[in-house]
């Protein structure tokens, strides 16, 4: 059976200046993956998920969402329609508590507040956070604002959840949780797009992984392939991982 | 945001009958004056909380808005007799409008720009009518007398009327307040105040936003600014348009609690008699005196207490709780 093409982009070239941070990408994620995007620092998966997303503005290419046309749409339309997306810095609203947080997510369906909290508590209970739905969000150990974060990227109801190494800097303990929280939404029916550096984390979860180096796609393919293809060790994973493949 | 307590729709309830109760018991003009001031300064500063305290953009430009409010309705008066409370709400209008053309495109300045940007727009605007020869440049307006009734929002024997219109039109403001901060509008102000990042990746339409929070902002200060007409009955650029208006404005908002609904009005119960009691006290030898005392009452709510003196009282009342 075909699955649906959740994620298709074609060509999608960004252009700093002189610099091309993203140059003539192609991919497709089907609905119910978990694709993975690794590389080396600079090799522009975060441009690349900016301009999937509307935060820049592609120089050009093609980028579909379930056969909807987004490119260069705005960021909050894209949302709108069903992608949701965290930062590579943790962005949540510092002066707001948890709940609030996530309600002000879950307001994108809903136009009261009553109904927003109901989804937003239940959300919480789903992310493990609900403990902790009276902090601030200052409050948070950073952990807990990636959980937030998460949080309230699946309190606009997704169809699409793009994290933007969700992983980076936790114990391993805190690893093992967001990890098993990835499984979590995923065996929700949700389709997923990573950036991560955390190896051990791709190879767990990812259906098929994708590597950027200095902003072209270099290779694509399952995790197992992925690993153990010479390019992809040259460019970004070193040599000790022809031994742990 | 809480519901609120019945503790404090009581002590509300208290604090309104006071308030009510006091041109009863107090006849002397200057207190009445002096409340006048804080119910204006007060609505002023709700205003303001609007834009600057929930949606994060620092105006140091209300002034213009109320200047609009004023010279819209005075000018109606004066060239059409069109009646004030017509006037009222039309000054609401063209601040708005003023407020949403000016708005869009700033619409991607944050923190310090859009306050330098605002402090230019007021400005502009004070130089304009200060020139503008149709609203009597820089001469102002006088606004014709009508007799004393409350349909020509206009009374010459005694500031009780006035006062209590103006206690009004600070509880319409409070209410509206309350409403945005209570709704979807509320929290959607409060993430673009974070950042427009996190705004627009929780879908929310932040130009849209901002210009729906610059508006009411702009159309609640030229109700103050067509109140002030009437109750002075004089006005030219300098009296409703000055950079200092908008200062006391920022200022008050921040020392009562920018982000909360009764902040201002702290804010103006604390600023504005210092000012009006200093005038009076030290004539003009103490021109300034009420700023050095603002300026020290800033220094330390903005290195003791940044959330303002309603932030302290919160804080109190959740230890005696």
């Amino acid at each position: 059976m075909n699955k649906a093409i959740c994620l298709d982009v074609k060509g999608m070239t960004k252009w700093f200046g002189g610099l091309a941070a993203n140059q003539d990408i192609d991919f497709f994620i089907e609905e119910g993956e978990i694709v993975s995007i690794i590389g080396p620092n600079g090799a522009g998966k975060s441009t690349l998920f900016n301009c999937i997303t509307g935060f820049y503005k592609p120089s050009s290419g093609k980028v579909s969402f379930f056969g909807r046309d987004i490119y260069r749409m705005r960021a909050d339309k894209i949302c709108k329609l069903g992608i949701a997306r965290t930062f590579q810095v943790v962005q949540v609203i510092s002066d707001m508590t948890v709940l609030e947080n996530v309600v002000t997510g879950a307001l994108l369906r809903f136009s009261t507040i009553g109904p927003a909290t109901d989804k937003a508590i239940e959300i919480l209970a789903f992310t493990g956070l609900i403990d902790k739905k009276s902090f601030l969000g200052t409050e948070l150990t950073i952990a807990d604002k990636k959980r937030l974060e998460v949080s309230m990227a699946l309190a606009t109801q997704p169809r699409l959840l793009m994290l933007d190494e969700s992983m980076a800097g936790l114990t391993p303990v805190e690893l093992r949780q967001i990890i098993d929280l990835i499984k979590k939404i995923r065996s929700q029916g949700m389709t997923l797009v990573i950036v991560e550096h955390v190896m051990e984390a791709v190879m767990e979860i990812s259906d098929r992984v994708i590597v950027l180096n200095t902003g072209k796609k270099i290779m694509e393919g399952a995790p197992k392939e992925v690993c153990s293809s010479p390019e992809v060790i040259q460019a970004y994973l070193g040599d000790k991982y022809r031994v742990v493949c | 945001m809480k519901n609120l307590s019945p503790k404090t729709i009581t002590v509300g309830l208290v604090v309104l009958a006071l308030l009510l109760i006091f041109p009863m018991v107090v006849t002397q003009i200057f207190p009445l004056q002096i409340m006048i001031l804080v119910f204006m300064y007060a609505m002023l500063g709700v205003a303001w909380n609007i834009m600057g305290g929930y949606a994060g953009m620092f105006s140091f430009g209300q002034a213009a808005f109320f200047g609009i409010g004023a010279y819209t309705s005075s000018f109606l008066l004066m060239t059409f007799h069109v009646n004030p409370w017509i006037g009222l709400i039309a000054g609401g209008v063209v601040a708005a409008l003023v407020a949403a053309a000016i708005g869009y495109p700033c619409s991607n300045l944050r923190g310090h720009y859009f306050a330098i940007a605002s402090i230019a727009f007021a400005e502009i605007v004070r130089v304009h009518f200060n020139n503008w020869t149709l609203m009597n440049a820089a001469e102002g307006i006088s606004l014709p007398m009508l007799d004393e009734s409350f349909v020509n929002f206009m009374f010459h024997t005694s500031k009780v009327p006035y006062y209590y219109i103006m206690l009004a039109f600070l509880i319409l403001a409070l209410i509206v307040c309350y409403f945005v901060a209570t709704s979807k509008m509320g929290y959607y102000f409060r993430a673009i105040k974070e950042s427009h990042d996190v705004a627009e990746v929780l879908g929310v339409n932040v130009v849209r936003y901002r210009l729906v929070a610059i508006m009411i902002s702009a159309f609640l200060s030229a109700m103050a600014g067509t109140f002030y007409a009437q109750y002075v009955l004089y006005i030219d650029p300098e009296s409703v348009m000055l950079l200092a208006i908008s200062v006391q404005i920022v200022l008050l908002s921040m020392l009562g609690g920018a982000g909360s609904v009764m902040g201002p009005v702290i804010g103006a119960a604390v600023l504005i008699p210092i000012a009006e009691v200093t005038r009076v006290w030290l004539g003009h030898r103490g021109t300034g005196v009420d700023m050095l005392i603002y300026g020290f009452l800033i220094t330390i709510i903005s290195v003791y207490q940044p959330q303002g003196v309603w932030g302290l009282l919160s804080r109190i009342g959740n230890r005696i709780k």
